[in-house]
């Protein structure tokens, strides 16, 4: 809400615009009130050296098809000559002239520089250049009875002025309105509070546009309130000016006024011309499924049947109710007899037609927070006041319809409050005598006797219903700064949880192995799975911003593949990266399979790679996994990658991608990768590394080359070893892999160091001999042949 | 006999002095002066002298000899393997700048390093660290936060929602969390108060990624929930999280403000020590009905909530001036941090 600061002080004396400070102390205290200032802006300044003159004639140049020449009288008498590019004056009419010299906003000064040798002795001005408006498409023309000669800011009244932005949250329906704003201020500043006080006089016969309300809960009161005398004009200025601040377009008195009253009280209305007002009167009805209506912006829309229509008397529709007028009974020149609506609807129906329509007006922001359902009376009374200073003639007459429904919120509401509950949520120390001054002013009216007060909650504050919205008003005035700053004393210890502490631990390991963490989009494009070779099974976002993202990834894989891609399209080669985060395939419980996934891709790297990460990280987290090479995980490449099965249950996979899913992801390099279930491994608890004896006596290896068949896992070599090495073995390590002229085909040499060591002895030769033996007859087992 | 024995020091002088090895030292040593050496020799021969006084001449003599034979190989010892290892540092020269190699540490995200900076402060004040689904439901995320259906506030949270039917709700129950609140409700259900947590997390928002917005970005909340918890020690809370947080000289304050699950509300702002306020995040008193719907006595217990975003904490730390660079998954970004 953008408040000008002149107009606000119709209502109390919160600080004149000129004075800085005493712009900052109300803005502090719409921001202390919860209405946080998010701007103030300066307006009304104008430019020096721009005056008044009267158009005296208008000349075309033969030559200058584009500019014409425009005689102007300053007030002196004399004619003054101008070069202009605008054509929207006519001789008599007063304009503003930036004399010679003048510096304009834009930091152009005037200068006497003439077109095909014929000087210019000034420049007229648009309402943009003179800083009132965006207007820049024609000449600002001022009222013809504009005194000549004036600098142009006296002329129309214009005093510097401050344009305050204020936030209104989603709770404050009254501040949306001046009024709202001014008694909410007045009470936190201690200002007299002066809204505004309107008799409504009704003079005028009997006449009345008849109301009938058919769907209540949506529209839960209606009034139509019949005027003559009508003269549509212009606006006065001052009222123009004050709507220009607000961002309204000044477009005829009857407008006008009705949208000034709605910015001043928060009451949206909306004037029929009763002459074209079908049956003379209203219905209030829900529309049918796929009517349609042309709303005021020009649009033929199509609404349903949980959409409102405000119908004339013959049930063709004029307007959405609460939202926006049709295009057809808009007011016009000739009109003389006005019906004005004034109705409320229902916060929720406004709602869901907003939503659904995407049609929003400053009226609709109102109803759907909450307008005031019993300050019609006064609004009218207001709007006829104000039209009067216009409309001399204005006469209201009787049998003005007022039609309520069962829907409409009770006009006595309250609530009992407890000062014991006031000072248990607020950690104060008021009595009940603390709130009647902090409550009455803003309209919560304190009864009673005793610790437990009956407030009357205001009709202009919907939101409040319950003992805790009234304790929040106690706060608001009583100033949330002065409530203290105390510390709970908790029984408890912070700390992380097991997963928490594994997941850091899972963390600082792979930082440590040189990976770096990246978080791509858990967002997939529709054939994203597909192209990474998992199966396609995937929950959908039924409301994405765009397709690219429209599905929950189930895998962390393809984020990782992507963001390798765009590394490698930078030049960056080589890349390690892991992310550790939340997956969601689909499930059938109340919510997805969402479970925490870990991924790590090595660019540049082959499976063994992603191998080593796996061991590091089984190592710290005490964790165990069978390699089955049997089972390839989808997507990865299928003679160099595994499932990790620990138990039953697969753990994850370790390998390196398929080369079709690399090409389909555009990465150039062979990329390892270790995915694994992190629900799995953090949740699980773990047993310290328990000491072993670190033997002092000198230990023995013996170096074993085998040829095996290729087929034959080296795993299974490696068991047979140890069972052969039995109780002396410490240490196993494959040194060398060989394949080649010296192995026969279809065979690999695998050289394995075996270090012996006893915990209570020296080995003796014999020891080293017998376990030679024995690996040698375990391996033999196996169709491994000892190398010599 | 003395003119021998000087003859045999300086004999034996010279060959300590052409001496270019110290395995040749090594050698004279022995040979020269040794218990057996050469100088130690001539000691046989005063028996063959006169006098008394002859023979205890020559023995200082000879002794004399051995001394300064033995200074000499000492002092040769010296030179020579002072030299060899000169020799060897010289010979094992290298240009440390010809080396460039980069650390090959790796980087955590930079949204992980303030989450669990945040995460540590809050440990350090006493809260326990709770983490919740990131697909929710309607009820968590909004009913039970006191948002019912058709509840105005829901149109501020753009909300993304997934094609998940649980299996006696509709459709459109199922989204992705617009907030981390969804955690105070399934920590007062599942646990019993006292209740001191912070919850971190990731959250979703139908918004348009811009230079301060991402759909998809973290926010931390913390949640206590006592016997006799008043705005104050919310007040007290903040103050003390920022000050631990931030730094000593820095102060905090409330502002009322408006959100459906805390009554009363309060935007919370922080002071830098150059008296320029920031907003930081909402806060306020747990609402009655949120207290309700996590299975609560709100005349039993009370409680405050305030919470923030993550992101912003660590574009602001490092001066990151879009957000979106946060996350490209650039190599070249990720290595800054």
């Amino acid at each position: 809400m953008k408040i000008l600061l002149s107009w606000l002080n119709e209502y109390g004396d919160f600080g004149d615009p000129a004075d800085s400070q005493a712009v900052q102390r109300v803005a502090d205290g719409l921001t202390s009130l919860g209405l946080e200032v998010e701007g103030i802006e300066v307006v009304g300044e104008t430019v020096p050296g721009v005056v008044t003159a009267r158009v005296v004639r208008l000349e075309q140049h033969p030559d200058a098809a584009k500019v014409q020449r425009v005689y102007v009288d300053t007030g002196d008498g004399t004619e003054h000559h101008v070069w202009c590019g605008a054509f929207n004056m006519n001789a008599s009419d007063v304009v503003a002239m930036a004399t010679l010299g003048t510096t304009m906003l834009n930091g152009q000064t005037i200068e006497r520089r003439g077109i095909l040798g014929i000087d210019s002795e000034g420049m007229l001005c648009s309402s943009s250049e003179l800083g009132l408006g965006d207007d820049h498409s024609g000449i600002y023309i001022l009222p013809s009875d504009t005194a000549l000669g004036l600098p142009y800011g006296e002329a129309l009244g214009l005093q510097p002025d401050v344009l305050i932005d204020a936030d209104v949250s989603r709770n404050r329906p009254d501040c949306w309105g001046y009024v709202g704003i001014a008694r909410d201020l007045a009470a936190k500043l201690g200002v007299e509070f002066r809204p505004p006080t309107p008799i409504l006089s009704v003079t005028g016969d009997e006449r009345t546009a008849p109301v009938e309300i058919i769907d209540g809960d949506r529209c839960a009161r209606f009034t139509s309130t019949v005027m003559s005398g009508v003269e549509v004009r212009p606006s006065a200025g001052w009222m123009a000016r004050r709507l220009n601040a607000a961002g309204m377009r000044p477009i005829s008195n009857v407008v006008d006024v009705s949208n000034y009253v709605m910015l001043e009280l928060n009451q949206p209305s909306h004037a029929f011309d009763i002459d074209t007002l079908g049956g003379g009167g209203f219905r209030v009805r829900l529309a049918a499924e796929g009517e349609k209506l042309t709303t005021l912006d020009g649009e033929e829309r199509t609404f349903t049947d949980d959409d409102l229509f405000i119908c004339d008397g013959n049930d063709v529709p004029i307007g959405v109710g609460g939202i926006m007028g049709g295009l057809d009974t808009e007011i016009t020149d000739a009109t003389t007899v006005i019906a004005l609506e004034m109705a409320w609807f229902s916060i929720v129906g406004i709602g869901r037609t907003v939503t659904r329509t995407n049609l929003r007006s400053d009226a609709s922001v109102r109803f759907e927070r909450g307008a005031d359902p019993y300050g019609m009376p006064n609004a009218i009374a207001r709007f006829v006041e104000l039209l009067s200073e216009t409309c001399p003639d204005l006469t209201v007459h009787a049998g003005a319809a007022d039609e309520r429904t069962d829907h409409l919120p009770a006009e006595q509401r309250s609530v009992d409050v407890r000062i014991s509950a006031v000072n248990r949520v607020l950690g104060t120390e008021l009595s009940i005598d603390d709130l009647p001054p902090l409550l009455d002013p803003i309209g919560y009216t304190v009864s009673g006797t005793g610790d437990t007060r009956q407030v009357v909650l205001p009709t202009w504050r919907l939101d409040s219903t319950a003992e805790i919205d009234v304790v929040e008003e106690v706060a608001r005035h009583y100033g949330y700064e002065r409530l203290g700053k105390t510390v709970p004393k908790s029984v408890l210890h912070g700390g992380l949880t097991l997963r928490q502490q594994r997941r850091r631990l899972v963390r600082e390991v792979l930082l440590g192995l040189g990976i770096s963490e990246a978080m791509p989009t858990p967002f997939l494009a529709p054939d994203t799975l597909a192209k990474a070779g998992l199966p396609v099974d995937a929950i959908a976002i039924t409301n994405p911003l765009v397709t690219e993202e429209s599905v929950l990834r189930t895998s962390l894989r393809p984020g990782l593949l992507e963001a390798i891609a765009y590394n490698e399209s930078h030049r960056q080669s080589g890349v390690q990266l892991f992310e550790v985060g939340h997956v969601y395939p689909p499930g059938d419980g109340e919510l997805p399979g969402e479970y925490e996934a870990l991924t790590i891709v090595l660019a540049g790297s082959e499976a063994p790679a992603a191998l080593v990460v796996w061991r590091e990280l089984a190592a710290v987290l005490g964790a165990g996994a069978r390699l089955d090479q049997s089972r390839v995980p989808d997507g990865l490449h299928a003679t160099r990658s595994a499932t990790l099965q620990a138990g039953k249950d697969p753990l994850g996979a370790v390998g390196e991608v398929a080369p079709d899913v690399l090409a389909a992801f555009d990465v150039d390099e062979r990329v390892a990768i270790l995915e694994l279930d992190l629900d799995q491994l953090l949740d699980r608890k773990t047993k310290p590394n328990q000491w072993k004896l670190t033997s002092r006596y000198p230990s023995s290896d013996l170096d074993l080359a085998f040829v095996l068949a290729e087929g034959v896992p080296a795993e299974k070599l490696e068991k047979a070893i140890r069972q052969g090495a039995g109780k002396l073995l410490v240490d196993l390590a494959l040194f060398d892999v060989y394949r080649g002229d010296r192995v026969e085909t279809g065979s690999r040499s695998l050289a394995y160091r075996i270090r012996l060591q006893s915990d209570d002895r020296n080995l003796t030769d014999q020891d080293v001999a017998d376990v030679r033996r024995a690996v040698e007859a375990a391996a033999t087992k196996l169709g491994a042949e000892l190398r010599s | 006999m003395l003119t021998d024995i000087t003859a045999a020091r300086d004999a034996a002088l010279t060959q300590i002095a052409a001496a270019a090895t110290l395995d040749e030292v090594a050698l004279l040593t022995t040979r020269l002066a040794g218990k057996k050496g050469e100088l130690a020799q001539l000691k046989t021969k005063l028996g063959a002298l006169e006098t008394v006084e002859e023979k205890k001449a020559a023995g200082q003599a000879i002794n004399e000899a051995i001394s300064t034979v033995g200074d000499s190989l000492d002092t040769q010892r010296e030179v020579l393997s002072s030299a060899a290892l000169a020799e060897q540092v010289e010979s094992e020269r290298i240009d440390l700048t010809e080396f460039t190699k980069r650390p090959a540490r790796g980087h955590a995200h930079l949204v992980t390093q303030a989450w669990e900076r945040l995460e540590d402060v809050f440990i350090g004040l006493g809260f326990q660290v709770v983490e919740g689904p990131e697909v929710e439901t309607d009820w968590h995320n909004f009913e039970a936060l006191n948002m019912g259906d058709g509840h105005p506030a829901r149109g501020e949270f753009d909300t993304l929602f997934v094609d998940h039917i649980p299996p006696e709700g509709n459709a459109g129950e199922t989204l992705l969390r617009t907030h981390t609140s969804p955690v105070q409700i399934r920590t007062m259900l599942e646990s019993e108060p006292p209740i001191y947590i912070v919850a971190p997390g990731r959250v979703f928002r139908r918004d348009t990624p811009d230079a301060t917005h991402m759909p998809v970005f973290h926010q931390i909340e913390c949640l206590v929930i006592d016997r006799g918890i008043t705005m104050a020690d919310l007040a007290g809370t903040i103050e003390a999280f920022t000050k631990a947080f931030f730094g000593a000289g820095f102060n905090s304050r409330l502002r009322p403000s408006y959100f459906p699950f805390t009554e009363p509300s309060a935007e919370f702002d922080i002071q830098r020590p150059n008296g320029e306020w920031i907003e930081l995040g909402g806060s306020g008193m747990v609402h009655p009905n949120v207290l309700r719907a996590g299975g609560l006595d709100p005349e039993e217990w009370s409680g405050f909530a305030f919470g923030f975003g993550i992101d912003r904490m660590a574009k602001e730390r490092h001066g990151v001036e879009d957000i979106r660079e946060m996350y490209t998954n650039d190599i070249r970004f990720i290595e800054q941090f």
